[in-house]
């Protein structure tokens, strides 16, 4: 019977909990316009070989380089026109809202995974094997997070999968720090030792007890990271080293397209144009979820 | 002061050793044979391998690898590129000043404009100003920069041909390179038209590096000014009836100043990734470029180097940091 | 004749949840070279009003007043530049957290020589030797050194001492202290006070000092006002306020004085007002 109310009033804890959310969030404007911009984007990529009017990879020999419908010379076929070997534009950006959004979660899941747990490994043991963790982080991050990815891809060879775990690599040692803090601050806490004298293991404590505790701030930075992650895969595509054509990932179009840049804007102008557009969407949103998660910013 | 920068100094050791251990482990650790690795899809002879083996010192065991390594860095050989032949410190340096022009106009220009934009938003909050600018400045944030780069080259230089979409300086001009940079180089030349040249030069790979930087800065300018405002010393300098300005331009933007400058020291490795994106797409020749060729030439020993040299010159210019941080904050010099 | 005179001033914040009232028709005037003690709890609006004197509010806040007057001239109606040439020369204000009060990024003497230099024209050697008399008549020792000194480097009542010797450094008419002692040690509490009087004595200025302390009170003032709420409950002079306080919630203040405890436990203010009630 207890048990019952008990949880009822947990689930309730949490409605309130997350209408309060909604309040703060939804007071940001630009941050229900991200999240909007960011809905349909998903929309668009679940969707994508139901509102693609023709292949990714389809090429049109006889319309190459056709400009889009508005342009003179383009064709209602083509609404943003072809490149330069007949592929429709417009199918081939929706196509890549797929390895966007694929990219982001992937590379944010490896990286939140590895640093939870080596964010909980160091801040819940501390002494010697902080240390080393914390030294090696710091090494990460001594270096400049596109060129570490860089050399990484280079050393495992240029791909999507490669860019995706080096990029995962990078960003890790951010989630790695933020899990160590906030474990070494909800340690301290009564409910901890609490825990700990009513017999909970090492493991239950770490996973059950403390991580839900601190994942305010890695929800913000998982936000941010997954922004980054789409801008810095792209920009690996874009030197080569990221997804290979003809994969219709954006970074790698606009590579393809940078002979064409005087000749043909659209093949350039759009696909940075989407990356722009959902980077900035996620980015609004983690601007609205941070004012919503972190108190402290409240206030301001 | 002096033990202060010397703590800070020793504290480098280990991350400086750190770096240097990444950059060897690079191609060593992980799986397959760093000859073949280089020597890409050709493949290579026996003998050829077993040269370049013993000419690499691959042939020893790794640690004893570690310690060669070491020792010929502290004499500064960072050996030889395998495609130029040529030593990579020498073509470092050569290339050095290129980046450092291009970084630190972007820097100055991210500077001059972020901090009195963040400013004037913060003293101006909510109006169109603070919303506008800070609209702008999440766009920037957001930008990818080798896109923004092609628009600007088709737009600047395309559409008007008002700047050229490559290079340092036209080839029109030549003239030894006396201190690397293109700026004081051609002033110092005396031939007409070339210093023009070399702004015109400089002007959009610049914009494209300091657009991130730049919104970074303005944003931060602008809390940091805000959270700085509703403080007591602030009140007080109002109650002295201290002039507006001087009270946001003294008291306040002071006190501001000191998460800005972390901030703009963050950006050094912004502006080193950014370098990467920005000199491609303008085939600026300087250190970015030098390394995304290599890598694609999978010239290793200019890799290595590479990155141990961009990461040391990353950690030197935060050492800088900090100790302007200590300049521009009592309570720490103090302590 | 009094030097500032205010006459039914309200002040509202404009807050996420509507509008709040802080201030609710208070008037307030005091005389050259009087001491006027406001008493009142936290969130009783004390600063707050005196901060619309000084126009220090945030923008937030709407002051409004039937009269504010500064010396027959009517302070609502200045412009920025003649507000300024009057806050920070005749009227004069310190506050309760003396460090947090200084900036910690500049030394204490470019803070009280930029008030001589800007406010008062003095030269930089002029202000420099300004500020080392300044210092050593608010009783800082070494003062030539402690010029130099940082605020974090100094305890908070040689905070409060630099404050106040900024304070007075353009021989205002009015000194407005904000809880001047609260956050100090209790030690130094009553050698702040004893120095805001005696300069109050001799430079002769008017001393409005804002407390939640009958016992600074009783020792300062020459008339107090009593605040609850924003609103006004009483004013009188000490004597006849300690002897026959009007306001049943001044009385109840009184009352909570450690000195007037009987029993084992001191009152409350709410204790009173439930006696009160249920008379």
């Amino acid at each position: 019977m207890s048990d019952t109310t008990v949880k009822l009033s947990d689930a309730a804890i949490r409605r309130r909990m997350l209408a309060e959310f909604w309040f703060y969030f939804s007071q940001n404007r630009g941050a229900v316009v991200g999240l909007v911009v960011f809905t349909l984007l998903v929309v668009v990529a679940l969707f994508a070989p139901v509102l693609a009017p023709h292949g990714a990879a389809t090429q049109y020999r006889d319309a190459l380089l056709l400009p889009p419908v508005w342009q003179e010379g383009g064709n209602s076929q083509f609404l943003l026109g072809t490149d330069a070997v007949g592929r429709d534009m417009l199918s081939r950006l929706i196509y890549g809202a797929q390895y966007s959004l694929f990219i982001g979660i992937v590379v944010v899941s490896i990286a939140l995974f590895g640093g939870i747990i080596i964010g909980l490994v160091a801040g819940f043991f501390r002494g010697w094997v902080d240390n080393v963790i914390m030294r090696v982080m710091d090494l990460i991050l001594a270096f400049p997070s596109l060129l570490l990815a860089l050399v990484l891809v280079a050393v495992l060879g240029p791909g999507l999968t490669n860019a995706m775990i080096a990029i995962a690599i990078v960003y890790q040692p951010h989630f790695a720090r933020l899990t160590r803090a906030a474990v070494m601050s909800e340690m301290e806490r009564e409910y901890v030792t609490a825990a700990r004298v009513a017999g909970a293991g090492n493991l239950r404590l770490m996973f059950k007890t403390i991580l839900p505790n601190c994942l305010a701030p890695l929800i913000v930075q998982a936000t941010l990271s997954f922004s980054s992650a789409v801008l810095d895969s792209a920009a690996l595509g874009f030197l080569g080293m990221g997804a290979q054509p003809p994969t219709p990932e954006w970074g790698t179009m606009l590579a393809e397209a940078r002979e064409f840049i005087l000749r043909a804007w659209w093949v350039v102008t759009f696909p940075g144009l989407t990356i722009l557009v959902s980077v900035l969407a996620i980015n609004l949103m983690g601007d609205g979820l941070r004012d919503a998660l972190d108190p402290k910013l409240k206030r301001s | 002061m002096v033990r202060f920068i010397l703590s800070k100094l020793l504290f480098l050791i280990p991350t400086f050793l750190g770096i240097t251990i990444i950059a060897f482990g690079f191609v060593r650790i992980l799986p397959g044979d760093p000859v073949l690795l280089m020597a890409g899809e050709r493949g290579v002879s026996p003998e050829r391998h077993a040269e370049l083996s013993a000419q690499l010192g691959f042939d020893r065991p790794l640690v004893m690898q570690y310690f060669e390594f070491l020792g010929r860095l502290f004499h500064g050989d960072l050996g030889n590129s395998l495609v130029t032949k040529k030593p990579v410190l020498g073509e470092f340096l050569t290339l050095f000043p290129a980046t450092v022009e291009l970084g630190l106009f972007a820097i100055v220009l991210a500077t001059l404009i972020g901090v009195p934009v963040g400013v004037f938003a913060a003293i101006k909050r909510g109006s169109w100003f603070d919303q506008v600018s800070m609209t702008a400045a999440l766009v920037g944030f957001s930008m990818p920069i080798f896109w923004w780069g092609l628009l600007l080259i088709i737009f600047f230089s395309g559409i008007l041909g008002w700047t050229p979409v490559s290079g340092r300086i036209s080839l029109m001009y030549y003239f030894p390179d006396s201190t690397g940079f293109m700026l004081i180089d051609s002033l110092t030349s005396g031939q007409k038209g070339a210093f023009t040249s070399a702004v015109s030069h400089l002007i959009l790979p610049s914009v494209v590096l300091a657009t991130i930087p730049l919104a970074v800065i303005a944003r931060q300018t602008r809390s940091a000014m805000l959270e700085v405002m509703g403080e007591d010393y602030v009140r007080t300098a109002r109650a002295k009836g201290m002039p507006q300005r001087r009270v946001i331009g003294v008291h306040a933007l002071r006190n501001a100043m000191i998460p800005v400058v972390t901030t703009i020291g963050l950006q050094i490795g912004v502006l080193m990734a950014g370098a990467i994106l920005t000199e491609t797409i303008f085939s600026w020749p300087g250190i970015g470029k030098w390394m995304i060729d290599s890598i694609s030439r999978r010239d290793y020993p200019v890799v290595q180097s590479g990155l141990l040299l961009i990461a040391g010159m990353v950690m030197l210019v935060n050492l800088l940091v900090d100790l302007t941080y200590g300049l521009i904050n009592p309570r720490i010099r103090a302590s | 004749m009094s030097i500032l005179n205010i006459r039914n001033l309200t002040v509202k914040f404009a807050t996420a949840t509507g509008s709040f009232t802080a201030v609710d028709g208070i008037d307030v005037h005091v005389s050259k070279g009087e001491v006027l003690a406001i008493v009142g709890e936290s969130g009783s609006g004390k600063s707050v009003s005196m901060l619309a004197v000084m126009g220090l509010l945030p923008d937030t806040a709407t002051v409004t007043a039937d009269e504010m007057t500064y010396d027959g001239r009517d302070i609502s109606k200045m412009s920025k530049a003649e507000r300024r040439k009057l806050i920070g020369r005749e009227i004069t204000m310190i506050f309760q957290e003396p460090v947090a009060s200084l900036n910690p990024s500049f030394t204490v003497g470019f803070q009280i020589e930029e008030v001589l230099r800007i406010n008062l024209g003095l030269s930089g050697r002029d202000a420099h030797r300004r500020a080392v008399e300044l210092f050593t008549a608010v009783g800082i020792p070494d003062p030539e050194a402690k010029l130099n000194a940082y605020p974090h480097q100094m305890s908070g009542g040689q905070c409060q001492r630099v404050m106040i010797a900024i304070a007075i450094a353009s021989e205002p008419r009015l000194l407005i202290a904000d809880e001047p002692t609260t956050a100090l040690d209790v030690t130094i509490q009553k050698q702040i006070l004893d120095l805001l009087m005696k300069l109050q004595e001799d430079y002769g200025m008017a001393l409005i000092l804002i407390t939640h302390d009958m016992g600074v009170v009783a020792e300062t003032a020459d008339r107090v006002v009593v605040q609850y709420k924003g609103r006004k409950m009483e004013e009188a002079d000490v004597l006849s306020l300690f002897q026959s306080p009007q306001s049943p919630y001044t009385r109840a203040l009184l009352a909570a004085l450690p000195e007037h405890a009987t029993g084992d436990r001191l009152p409350t203010v709410s204790d009173f007002f439930q006696e009160e009630a249920a008379r």
